[in-house]
């Protein structure tokens, strides 16, 4: 028990399937733990806390999924299933809404500072009103434990045409101060700050994109403004900002984002321009108001390099995928790699007999560079901590309403059981759990990268599926991973 | 008009002989180069003076009469001199043999001799206005062996050393060119060519004036220059000049036209590849690059000058004399002088005031002149004394006060790398031919010239860009993008970065703490050599740990 004053500033009430409510709350420093507990496990809830600034903290309550049962007397009884939560996800789902409300907020502090109490309120209930609408809770799995960033796979020449581009383009449109570049939805450069570039990834990537991924696919998206005179045909468009550049009503709104809130502290319009599948973000400092001649612009400047650049770009990779596995080109080792690691093999659990895999679930088809039919089929997650760099084979494609995943929830969360022994220590360690009946999974952690892997193979034992991993690390990483 | 406007200079060592006077003739020798003062007829001692040569060669000859034409073989072995219509008279310069002359008749009957042009140390060619001679000399012998000849009217001829071509100027119109190529004792015919006439001649005379052509090498191959005075396109009304592409084998073609936009009396030099235009009337001159790209209109390539018409720069006439201490201060020169002899490739000689020079192109003052930085490089890089003009222009377009744009600094680097990978090229080929057995001496494998316009790396990197990326007032954004723009072209052209290139900008990267882009960059290997980075001392090991 836990008693303490506190002021409430702000509640939500709203309610889905399985799904929570969050409160904020300002803590008032008499209940100041030196290692504030994480999270409450109870019957019916589990809750999550944050305190991300100082004397300002969140909490966010999930309630357990449920089981209805029929009791004897033939009453409905609802069983809560206390352990199916998973404690890092969900605080790692507490922290990202708290980075997400600060990219396009500011600080809580700042907030406060502005206009107090009531305008901090306003803020929240503005950004959360829609902001929880879009957290799809019950497909949170590994990867946002991660939040890591996809990067695409490129050679070395056609990325530093990217930055020439991008280069030429901040100097022509001297008003930029940041530039991202994304293609396929994937990070190939970021001006801003990882911390920053992290947050801003997701919202692209889950909000941003998807919300224009559908008129595309319905043919609404083909503005080759062959009617704009002297104009080079090109696909560039603006995701944020004006729709329409020949109105001249057009709004030349963009949305604000605040970054590099611990030091300098800077707020910048956010102007999102895309040609075919590539992406820019140019960011400009928020005291610059854009207008719509600078729109016209940018999108004259910008729109042809850019749909030219794209094309390179998509046939560049195409040919790289055709002379080898596309992972080569990012994660090739690097000579630079000096230390050496001496990876304990630990056995730390004991093989899981699951029950059989779910009917609605895929199996594991592990063809990532079309491997014969008799090779050992498999999927993994990697994941580096030091450069966020994110890899799922498990993932398909994100949509706007959820992350599907093609295998079984059961070994989603055996996934998430591994990560959570790898947090508590910190020495490099590899774990081995046989799932189900035909599923073993692998996790290893060396040093700051993770990979799991899951691999469907009959009848297999522990020495044959070592060697499985083993093989499959020296085709798709070579050996940047495992020095062993 | 300041010093640093004038693109054409004369040299400042002429060669200084005594000037033409009714009793001292000059003479100038194309192969040689050499200028000769024959005094009373060589009586009273002729001087030769080569450009080279700082030790004049002086004799005396017997006065045998007016001489008309007078010329060393290569090496200064024998000398002839043509005094009469028929006859050549020789003497040998040759240590311990006879110095007595012998004369050498031509052997076409009725033929005038209209000159004579040595093509080796003892092979020699009369041009008379039947024909032409080609004979053998043996100085020991004291004679003159026929090795072949060729009947043909001449009007005029004229002859290119370099390119050891004799053009015959035949018909009664004279627009018609006969070219003859001679090398180790062989005379060969090269097909005639019509020079195209202004417009259609209303009487049967001559019309092709020797003054109007010239013959030079340009970029390795041999043109015959016509300066025509009337375009033939009624609408514009200013001379041109035609060039005549004369390859050793195979017709002659009308290539390039050069517009000179103006009328009047114009000279012709080729200096380090440009053609050089002198208009007299305006004092000034032009030149042309052929190389730069002009119009071409199916058959022939349009080409205007390079840069603004400009004087040759002013010269003052050193005053040589016995005593230095004379407080007498030099002469400006008469520029554009209508007493100046003009003899390719680039020679001007002024007969009334006795100097000989060699015209010369400075190209510090082309810089400001030429604002367009791609066809600038252009142009620099076919040119001899390049690289530290190159390496300047790349410093200025990086200056605080000076910067080109982005896209600008990025044609200058691939128009350099493109001239550094060709000799890169060229320098692996004979590499593996040599590893491949051939022997060093096979005529076939020349080890490649490293010409000034091949601008490596490592010139680069201690002229321009750690000068550059030391610099206080420049934004580090604009550094780290000149560094990837000048590694991406290196790349582009498939060439190996240098290790201090990375070094470069991993430091630029590390001072401004953007330790993040580092990131990014060594994670696309960007950034990665075989070679270790000795910067990776400066990095946190974070650095170290995410390929």
């Amino acid at each position: 028990m836990c008693f303490f004053r506190a002021q409430w500033i702000f509640t939500t009430h709203t309610t889905w399937r399985t799904v929570p409510n969050i409160f904020f709350f300002n803590l008032f420093r008499t209940f100041s733990p030196s290692k504030p507990a994480k999270s409450l496990h109870t019957q019916k809830n589990r809750q999550f806390f944050n305190e991300p600034e100082e004397n300002f903290w969140m909490v966010m309550v999930v309630r357990n999924p449920i089981i209805e049962k029929q009791s004897k007397d033939g009453k409905p009884i609802v069983e809560y299933q206390e352990e199916e939560l998973l404690d890092k996800v969900y605080s790692s789902v507490l922290q990202q809404c708290y980075s997400m409300y600060k990219l396009f907020n500011g600080t809580f502090l700042r907030a406060m500072e502005d206009g107090g109490v009531k305008l901090l309120k306003e803020r929240l209930e503005k950004f959360f009103h829609r902001y929880l609408q879009t957290l799809h809770l019950q497909s949170c799995d590994l990867l946002d434990i991660f939040g890591g960033i996809s990067f695409f796979p490129l050679d070395k020449m056609t990325y530093l045409k990217i930055q020439s581009f991008i280069n030429r383009m901040e100097e022509s449109l001297s008003i930029v101060k940041y530039t991202a570049f994304l293609y396929n939805d994937q990070l190939i450069w970021s001006g801003l700050e990882q911390d920053d570039m992290r947050i801003l990834y997701k919202y692209l990537t889950t909000s941003l994109f998807p919300r224009h991924i559908e008129p595309e696919l319905a043919g609404r998206d083909s503005p080759v403004r062959a009617e704009m005179p002297g104009n080079l045909q090109h696909y560039g468009r603006f995701l944020t900002g004006p729709l329409n550049l020949n109105d001249p009503e057009a709004k030349c709104r963009f949305p604000k984002i605040f970054v590099n809130t611990d030091d300098t502290y800077e707020a910048l319009h956010l102007i999102v321009y895309k040609a075919m599948s590539a992406a820019v973000c140019f960011m400009i400092d928020a005291s610059v108001q854009p207008t719509l001649d600078f729109c016209r612009r940018l999108d004259s400047i910008v729109g042809p390099q850019l749909t030219v650049l794209a094309s390179d770009i998509c046939e560049q990779f195409n040919i790289n995928k055709r002379m080898s596995g596309h992972f080569e080109y990012i994660w090739k080792p690097a000579q630079l790699l000096g230390r050496l690691m001496v990876l304990g093999f630990l056995l730390r659990r004991a093989p899981i007999d699951g029950g059989a895999p779910g009917d609605g679930n895929a199996p594991v088809d592990g063809t990532i560079d079309g491997r014969s039919e008799k090779e050992p089929q498999f999927k993994f997650i990697y994941f580096n901590h030091m450069n966020l760099a994110e890899k799922s084979t498990i993932h398909m494609r994100k949509t706007p309403s959820v992350s599907l995943t093609s295998v079984h929830p059961d070994l989603m969360k055996i996934l998430g059981d591994i990560n959570s022994d790898f947090t508590r220590v910190d020495e490099d360690e590899e774990v081995i759990v046989k799932a189900m009946s035909d599923y073993w999974v692998v996790g290893k952690k060396s040093d700051q990268r993770e990979l799991y892997v899951i691999l469907n193979q009959k009848n297999a034992n522990l020495i044959e599926v070592n060697e499985e991993v083993k093989k499959l690390c020296a085709t798709q990483f070579n050996n940047i991973f495992f020095l062993d | 008009m300041g010093e640093e406007d004038y693109y054409l200079e004369l040299c400042d060592r002429p060669v200084h002989f005594e000037k033409a006077n009714p009793v001292n003739c000059v003479f100038f020798d194309e192969a040689n180069k050499q200028v000769f003062a024959v005094r009373s007829g060589g009586a009273t001692g002729v001087v030769v003076k080569g450009p080279d040569d700082r030790n004049p060669i002086s004799f005396r000859m017997e006065d045998k009469g007016e001489v008309k034409c007078i010329k060393f073989s290569l090496e200064n072995k024998i000398l002839a001199v043509q005094r009469t219509s028929k006859t050549v008279d020789f003497s040998n310069f040759i240590p311990d043999s006879s110095q007595l002359e012998y004369t050498q008749e031509c052997k076409t009957k009725n033929a005038n001799i209209l000159g004579f042009c040595w093509t080796s140390s003892t092979e020699i060619v009369f041009i008379t206005d039947q024909g032409i001679e080609f004979y053998q000399v043996s100085p020991e012998k004291r004679s003159l062996k026929l090795l072949k000849s060729q009947n043909i009217n001449v009007n005029w001829y004229m002859y290119c050393p370099e390119g050891a071509v004799i053009l015959l100027s035949t018909t009664v119109l004279g627009n018609v060119l006969q070219p003859f190529y001679f090398r180790a004792g062989t005379m060969s015919k090269l097909p005639k060519f019509e020079i195209e006439l202004p417009a259609v001649p209303k009487s049967a005379k001559l019309n092709l004036s020797e003054r109007d052509i010239a013959m030079a090498t340009i970029y390795g191959q041999l043109y015959v220059l016509f300066l025509r005075h009337h375009s033939r396109t009624s609408n514009s009304a200013g001379a041109e000049v035609v060039l005549y592409h004369l390859p050793r084998e195979g017709a002659c073609k009308k290539m390039h036209i050069l517009k000179l936009n103006r009328t009047g009396k114009f000279a012709l030099n080729v200096v380090d590849n440009l053609v050089v235009v002198h208009h007299q009337d305006t004092e000034t001159s032009v030149i042309f690059d052929i190389k730069l790209r002009g119009e071409f209109d199916g058959t022939v390539t349009f080409h205007h000058p390079v840069l603004p018409a400009r004087s040759i720069q002013p010269y003052q006439i050193p005053m040589a004399g016995p005593a230095p201490v004379t407080s007498q201060s030099p002469v400006p020169c008469k520029l554009y002088s209508s007493s100046w002899i003009v003899f390719q490739p680039d020679i001007i000689i002024s007969a009334s005031q006795g100097y000989l020079w060699n015209l010369q192109v400075k190209l510090q003052p082309i810089v400001s002149l030429l604002p367009d930085k791609g066809r600038l490089m252009d142009f620099l890089l076919q040119r001899k004394e390049c690289k530290m003009v190159i390496l300047s222009v790349c410093s200025q377009m990086l200056s605080e006060s000076d910067r080109a744009t982005l896209p600008v600094i990025a044609t200058v680097f691939d128009k350099l790398n493109h001239e550094y990978k060709k000799y890169l090229d060229a320098e692996q080929s004979y590499t593996t031919a040599l590893e491949a057995g051939q022997s060093r001496s096979s005529p076939l494998l020349k080890r490649p010239a490293r010409t000034q316009a091949v601008i490596d790396q490592s010139d680069m990197y201690t002229h321009v860009l750690s000068v550059f990326t030391e610099k206080k007032d420049t934004s580090h954004k604009f550094v780290i993008a000149v560094l990837m723009e000048y590694i991406r072209s290196l790349n582009q052209f498939q060439i190996t970065v240098q290790h201090y290139l990375h070094e470069l900008v991993i430091k630029t990267l590390v001072q401004h703490n953007l330790f993040y882009m580092l990131h990014q960059f060594l994670q696309y290997h960007v950034l990665s050599d075989s070679k270790p980075l000795k910067v990776f001392t400066l990095l946190p090991t974070s650095c170290l740990w995410i390929c």
